[in-house]
């Protein structure tokens, strides 16, 4: 059997691997908010994360090359972001002029900062899902999930989704595999045409996964009323998540990052005040 | 009495026509039973009429006491059948095999160390202890349905059911998948259901119930049954190879017994045949 990885787990024994996983979603957006909070022009405070997310890395035994791969997805995103601030900030000084487009200081510097931020925002959540399986990150976000409880939101439902959808990406990935290979053996071509002409290829194959996906939906249903499910009420949880001393750590760490971005945030500003 | 009892149970799952009929069947305690039909005779009918997933239009499925009949009963019916199914594929809802096991247990409601103390058990029962913290994703067939058959014995029922649970797999899949419920059923004493359309799988079971249109048409055991092989081709059954030569060379006037079953029993019978020459 072909073995399928999905998503960008980067499997490996760190520091950074063994945090809990609730803990690293938690601290994940934490450095998000870090991000955030930089104020205008303040780069030392991006200077702090770039360091924190170089320092992560290396705790994790990740290669970089991998960190920095997860840039490439949203490159168009940040370009364009970019580009718009280039053209459409008219504030400052002019630094070129040409016909209607007209490059400023502050728009330059707009520009710059925001691929800072993205960049370092897509930085943070890549070190997540590197470091952190599919199923961890699942049981992670239905553990932070319990509060919701109170209102009344089916919290073990999601679990529950979840995990099989996790579990299924696999199996239909092979099938998807099969099928297409079925196709092309009855003389379909997926490789070449127009996109339309490539997008309708897709329907012989789309129509017996969607066919065969509702049949395994159903004999999993069946499977599971055989194994005395019977929703959430009286249900026990066998995996249990535990924090240790390297939780505590990390959470120390990124409120010292917090911290200097604050700190960084003001020294900046009585420096432009005074 | 009897652990499992059906009385002239009929189902319909169109109300027009019947996927079982009247059937009446009695399954005892530490019991291994075949039941054998072509494909849609109705045995995975009969399976989710085991444990309450199909409910008989009439008639009556006694589990341990517990009639199907009684709504409330319904939990304790599928605590005591465990019904593994054919795709090991679709039975499982989580990506490590041990998170996958202790679903059962966490239904029941079992207490935390005590799930970890079944996943232990149900996994030694299979012999697949060094995959519990695997992926099922990269298994083989006989070792994924291996762990749907932990996962059923996690639950501690006291039947074990295999609904086609060997079709899909290679001949090396079905033959750890046999032996394993087999040792279950002859060491711990697990009561044994296993519906197949493979004859040779019957021959070491204790009864045999031949299904066909949704009927019994014949039971006994596999001995009694084999010496019935016009009745068994009616139905779209072939007997094992072994029985078959056996027959033929019976036919051709070779003076062997009746009822040889297996490869050993023929290869035994000829060998006691050459000496005598
Ligand atoms: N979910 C269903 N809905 C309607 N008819 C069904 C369903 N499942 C099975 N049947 C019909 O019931 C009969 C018995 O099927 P089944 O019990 O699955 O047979 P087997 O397991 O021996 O192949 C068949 O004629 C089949 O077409
Ligand atoms: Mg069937």
């Amino acid at each position: 059997m072909k073995d399928v990885t999905f998503g960008q787990f980067f499997p490996a024994q760190s520091f950074v691997h063994k945090l809990d996983a609730r803990i690293k979603i938690l601290l994940s957006i934490a450095f998000m908010v870090a991000v955030f909070m930089v104020q205008a022009f303040q780069f030392m405070g991006f200077v702090a994360c770039l360091l924190f997310v170089l320092v992560v890395t290396a705790l994790a035994k990740v290669p970089f090359g991998k960190v920095l791969r997860s840039i490439k997805g949203i490159l168009f995103f940040i370009v364009f972001s970019a580009v718009l601030q280039l053209l459409f900030n008219k504030n400052g000084t002019t630094l070129w002029h040409w016909k209607f487009i007209t490059i400023t200081d502050k728009g330059l510097l707009n520009a710059g900062f925001i691929i800072c931020k993205i960049t370092l925002v897509v930085l943070g959540a890549s070190l997540l899902t590197l470091t952190t399986s599919p199923v961890d990150i699942a049981d992670g976000i239905e553990s932070l999930m319990y509060p919701l409880k109170w209102i009344k939101f089916p919290v073990h439902e999601f679990a529950l989704i979840m995990s099989i959808a996790l579990r299924f990406i696999p199996t239909l990935l092979d099938e998807t595999d099969r099928i297409i290979k079925a196709q092309k053996a009855r003389g379909a071509n997926f490789e070449s045409g127009n996109v339309f002409k490539r997008a309708k290829a897709l329907v012989p194959v789309l129509i017996p996964l969607l066919i065969s996906a509702f049949r395994r939906a159903e004999e999993l249903a069946d499977a599971m009323d055989a194994r005395c499910y019977s929703g959430s009420k009286n249900r026990t949880k066998y995996k249990k998540m535990r924090l240790t001393w390297r939780d505590a750590i990390a959470t120390l760490v990124v409120g010292g990052l917090i911290t200097g971005v604050v700190f960084l945030n003001i020294t900046g500003f009585l420096a432009v005040v005074l | 009495m009897a652990l499992l009892s059906m009385e002239k149970v009929s189902f319909s799952y169109d109300k027009k026509i019947d996927a079982v009929k009247n059937v009446s069947l009695t399954v005892d305690e530490g019991e291994y039973v075949a039941i054998i039909g072509h494909n849609g005779s109705g045995k995975s009918t009969l399976a989710k009429l085991f444990n309450g997933l199909c409910k008989p239009d009439s008639g009556e499925v006694v589990v341990d006491g517990f009639s199907c009949k009684d709504k409330k009963s319904l939990f304790e019916i599928r605590k005591r059948v465990g019904v593994v199914f054919q795709n090991p594929d679709n039975q499982m809802v989580a990506s490590i095999v041990e998170d996958d096991i202790a679903f059962g247990p966490e239904n029941l409601g079992v207490k935390r160390e005590e799930i970890g103390e079944r996943i232990q058990f149900a996994l030694a029962s299979v012999g697949m202890e060094e995959f519990r913290k695997s992926s099922p994703a990269r298994l083989s067939g006989g070792q994924k349905q291996r762990i749907a058959i932990a996962g059923v014995l996690a639950i501690k029922p006291k039947i074990l059911v295999l609904d086609e649970s060997t079709a899909m797999l290679d001949p090396q899949g079905r033959k750890e998948v046999l032996e394993v419920v087999e040792r279950l059923n002859k060491e711990q004493k697990t009561t044994l259901i296993n519906i197949t359309h493979y004859m040779d799988e019957v021959v070491r079971a204790d009864k045999v119930y031949v299904v066909n249109d949704g009927e019994i048409v014949l039971s006994g055991t596999p001995k009694e049954i084999f010496a019935k092989r016009e009745l068994l081709e009616e139905c779209g059954l072939e007997l094992p190879v072994s029985s078959k030569i056996a027959q033929k060379l019976i036919e051709l006037g070779v003076n062997l017994p009746d009822g040889i079953l297996t490869k050993e029993q023929l290869a035994e019978e000829l060998c006691v045949l050459k000496q005598k020459i």
